[in-house]
């Protein structure tokens, strides 16, 4: 029998090995393929160990016929390679990380390896997740399989293009700004930033420790509902997850949205909004009042102020989490130095590429004497405003809608020389992280011209079984249409 | 002109934990370098730090114990900066709200009681060593996230020797509640001094040197007379002192310029955000508080008054807190405290030096000095062979009565037994006899010595006397 293996989903795979239609080896060696024939153009990934994974495939149908039901048993995963797997690299598409080899699991991954997952590789991203269109890969420019002249949004862009391209069955990104996200909207697949604190960062090679997230980026929102079960929970390992029951998300699929209240923030739909981009969010729009959802108008008053807020913040922590990669312990050190202040100098300067030393240079300068409170405590304090907003806004609904991104996926080069263009598309994401708020990217109605568009479902904290609900709602229906 | 000396010191001290401060590697001195390490004490990438709950008791217990302010509500830093030594390039530290605030600490110089004020107390992880090779230099980590607490006092020592009796005071207090075992060989108490002079009557404080690689109390002192030295020869001179980090050369004994404020660290402190807040509810804070023990000071002062023992013996018996328990244990359980803090000072302590062992290693137990004590006073033995009985009791503990008659020790107090040894002395030494009644009062101490020697150290002393000088005299 023949199937189409890299349109698979998850649940779908789980079916047909469950029902001994295929196997995990089959289905391993069927995208292991597919990634030879299509990656060399698309360059999702940075590296796939193929005997690795087929090993892992063979173990997980041994398991299988014994018995074993593992939730992701024998499903092909592409992971970002930010995250440490044990004995693979994890170079966070940095020069600075080649050669490092990671010596323990994520606590993500172990619990993805627990369930039964299979790891096909590692893939391409922004370095150190510092960007917005995997443009800032230090070995490879990946380009969105949907339209291959266009990025495919960053920094997650490896795990959004890998799944388009059929490559994997679903990936794991990390989202700081919008990296989850932004690039599944340029992809047409679901990207999940759960809550902070959801998922366990333990192994998540740290940008910025008070904004990053693990999440799912899969081709269907059920999916995303079962990889988030099997990663979400307290961890000791991580004092920042918090002790919230782990529902099962699956359950929380409905159809409708009878009673469900969705605000509309004013101040994401804002003039000058890329036209395609908000027809099509008109139309998102339209759909879910169709599908019994009540449509509310809110106010984000502090929205203006985010992407500040966000690029002192993420570049503060940054430029301290940043500080290890020094030579000393692991990776790139500079060949020939004089004393310990000139190897960091040189092996920094070797190693990282300009967009990571742009923050860097701007975190350590928001962080300094005399500018810390006019920069760093100020953005804090807005930070708890637009936080404040989220709250107040949630009293007078369940979640809320807005577009994941202002454009469509913009074009390889387009704007790789204005960095301040390239932060702007983080506008509609980034609020979200700083508000510690769960939010997802659902496929919607594409522009005329066949991009794919991202409408963004925005829920309170812990509110991941609503916005996955409605997201499966949007996904079902729009699939109809 | 005359000079003022100000000193203040920041002394760092290791706690006494079984993990790291971030990570579950255990702590420990002398292990093959790199071996006591893992992603989180290495600074890999991706690691994260999770708090050790007993680091934060420690410091809590240390802050009650000088009398701090406990924050309810405290938090950790990160602070910045490159060196080879530090796996994050940051160290986890606390910064503006450390877990104590405030309290001081007595000291004793020349017999003139002083009190240190102590601006704050906080917590920290601690950096790996660096070693430094022909052409090459080497990180063990193994010390990188022991738990580090760092002791600050207000600028209150004017000499040398007020900065040493603090760095003593200090040790026993610290010793006193076990938060670390301050063994200065093995790095577990280290220090930096902040010293300025200014001229005498001047109220605002001279410019300061801050001084590194202090690692003995001793070290301190001697850097410190250096110091004054250094910096009051520039002020008669005219010259005016730069603010500096100097380093102690201990070999030649001089410090040296490390570095000036020009270069100093902005160290960009901002809060962890891997680590969650401190609360410390107030119910803890008392629970806690209710386990304190007394103070050194405090004890000595009441050991004095409460056993009527001499204030030195008072000192001595309160300086370790294991021998003034056991003293507390032993004279609670005597009518004659006196006697039983005088067989610690003498063979307690000199047994504990001998054998260069601790009290807890030895049987001897409180209850059996105090028996010991008490069959003395009894008149049940004497002094010999009451020392015999506390040999046995160091090698093989025991209840002292049982090994008293086991041994045949007890004490005779017989008359008539007493009196024929008297007289068979007084037959067989005719010429001590004759030199007593001329007059020679020694001659009485050898035919008691006689006697004691006749009984096998038992026959009781005194009685021997009486009886030997009423058949002399009669």
């Amino acid at each position: 029998m023949e199937f189409d293996f890299n349109a698979l989903t998850v649940a779908e795979s789980r079916r047909l090995l469950d029902g001994g239609a295929c196997t995990s080896e089959q289905l391993t060696a069927a995208l292991v393929q597919r990634i030879r024939e299509r990656d060399p153009e698309i360059k999702a990934y940075v590296t796939v160990d193929a005997e690795m994974a087929l090993a892992q495939a063979r173990a997980a149908d041994i398991a299988r016929a014994a018995g074993g039901r593992g939730v992701l048993l024998g499903i092909p995963l592409g992971i970002k390679d930010l995250l440490n797997v044990e004995g693979q690299p994890c170079t966070c598409s940095s020069r600075l990380l080649e050669g490092y080899i990671a010596p323990y699991d994520a606590t993500a991954i172990a619990r993805l390896r627990a369930a039964g997952a299979v790891f096909l590789g590692r893939t391409n991203m922004d370095e150190f997740a510092m960007g917005s269109s995997t443009e800032n890969s230090a070995f490879q420019v990946t380009r969105n399989p949907i339209d291959t002249t266009r990025v495919p949004g960053g920094s997650s862009g490896g795990s959004a293009a890998a799944l388009a391209a059929g490559e994997a069955i679903a990936t794991l990104g990390t989202d700081t700004g919008g990296s989850i996200r932004q690039p599944a909207a340029f992809c047409g697949c679901t990207g999940l930033k759960p809550t902070y604190g959801r998922i366990s960062r333990y192994g998540l090679t740290a940008f910025a420790s008070s904004l990053d997230q693990i999440g799912p980026m899969t081709k269907s929102v059920e999916d995303a509902a079962i990889l988030l079960g099997v990663m979400s929970g307290l961890d000791p390992m991580d004092s920042t997850t918090l002790d919230v029951p782990v529902p099962d998300y699956t359950k929380a699929l409905r159809e409708d949205l009878t009673g469900i209240r969705l605000g509309l923030p004013r101040e994401y739909f804002i003039d000058g909004m890329d036209p395609a981009v908000r027809a099509s969010m008109d139309a998102a729009v339209e759909l879910c009042r169709s599908l019994g959802a009540q449509i509310v108008d809110v106010s984000l008053p502090h929205t203006e102020y985010s992407i500040a807020v966000y690029y002192i913040i993420a570049t503060a922590e940054a430029s301290a989490n940043l500080a290890r990669f020094d030579g000393v312990r692991y990776g790139h050190r500079t060949a020939q130095a004089d004393d310990p202040i000139d190897m960091y100098g040189k092996t920094r300067q070797e190693g990282f590429g300009p967009e990571v030393k742009r923050r860097i240079i701007l975190g350590t300068y928001v962080l300094s004497s005399g500018y810390y409170d006019a920069y760093y405590l100020k953005a804090q304090k807005v930070r708890t405003l637009i936080r404040r907003d989220f709250e107040h806004a949630f009293q007078s609904c369940d979640a809320l809608l807005a577009p994941a991104t202002p454009t469509p996926a913009f074009r390889v080069g387009e704007n790789t020389s204005d960095p301040l263009k390239m932060y702007l598309s983080d506008v509609f994401t980034a609020t979200a992280n700083l508000a510690g708020i769960c939010a997802m990217s659902v496929p919607s109605y594409p522009t005329p011209e066949g991009l794919p568009v991202g409408l963004q479902i925005l829920g309170p904290a812990f509110g991941e079984e609503r916005i996955l609900h409605i997201g499966h709602a949007f996904e079902k229906r729009l699939g109809r249409s | 002109m005359n000079y003022e000396t100000t000193i203040g010191l920041e002394v760092h001290v290791q706690l006494k934990t079984q993990s790291k401060m971030f990570c579950a590697c255990p702590t420990g001195y002398g292990a093959a370098p790199n071996t006591l390490v893992c992603p989180v004490c290495l600074g890999y990438p991706g690691a994260m730090p999770v708090m050790n709950e007993e680091a934060i008791r420690l410091t809590v217990l240390t802050g009650l114990m000088i009398g701090s302010n406990i924050n309810e509500l405290s938090k950790f830093d990160r602070k910045s900066y490159f060196y080879p030594d530090m796996p994050k390039n940051y160290q986890i530290s606390q910064y503006d709200r450390p877990l104590c605030l405030g309290g001081s600490v007595v000291i004793e110089v020349d017999g003139v009681e002083k009190t240190i004020g102590i601006t704050r107390i906080h917590l920290e992880e601690d950096v790996g060593k660096s070693t430094h090779m022909a052409r090459s230099s080497g990180v063990d980590f193994n010390r990188a996230g022991h738990p580090l607490m760092e002791i600050v006092t207000d600028p209150d020592m004017t000499s040398p020797a007020e900065a040493y009796a603090f760095l003593v005071a200090l040790k026993q207090i610290l010793l006193y509640i076990g938060v670390s075992d301050c063994n200065l060989e093995e790095g577990n108490m280290r220090c930096d001094v902040n010293v300025s002079m200014r001229p005498a009557g001047q109220k605002s404080l001279g410019t300061k040197a801050e001084l590194k690689n202090l690692n003995t109390f001793k070290g301190v002192q001697h850097a410190l007379h250096y110091e004054v030295e250094r910096q009051s020869g520039m002020l008669t001179r005219g010259e005016r002192v730069i603010q500096e980090t100097r380093r102690w050369d201990p070999d030649q004994g001089i410090t040296t310029s490390m570095r000036t404020k020009e270069d100093a660290h902005d160290y960009r402190y901002f809060p962890e955000p891997d680590l969650m807040p401190v609360v410390l509810a107030a119910a803890q804070i008392g629970a806690l508080k209710a386990t304190l023990p007394e103070l050194p000071r405090t004890r000595r002062f009441r050991f004095a008054e409460q056993y009527g023992i001499p204030a030195y013996d008072a000192g001595v018996l309160s300086a370790d807190r294991d021998i003034a328990d056991f003293f507390e244990a032993a004279a609670g359980l005597s009518s004659n405290p006196k006697a039983v803090s005088n067989w610690i000072m003498t063979d307690v302590l000199r047994v504990l030096a001998e054998r260069e062992t601790t009290l807890a290693a030895l049987p001897l137990t409180a209850a059996a000095l105090a028996s010991l004590v008490g069959l003395v006073d009894k008149g049940s033995i004497n002094m010999t062979g009451a020392k015999t009985v506390f040999e046995v009791l160091i090698d093989n503990g025991g209840d002292p009565a049982r090994i008293v008659n086991e041994r045949g020790l007890a004490q005779v107090s017989d008359g008539g037994a007493i009196e024929s040894l008297v007289d068979d002395a007084i037959v067989a030494n005719p010429r001590s006899v004759e030199d007593y009644r001329n007059g020679k009062k020694a001659a009485l101490q050898f035919l008691v010595g006689q006697v004691m020697k006749q009984s096998r150290g038992k026959a009781n002393p005194p009685m021997v006397m009486e009886i030997l000088m009423r058949k002399l005299e009669g």
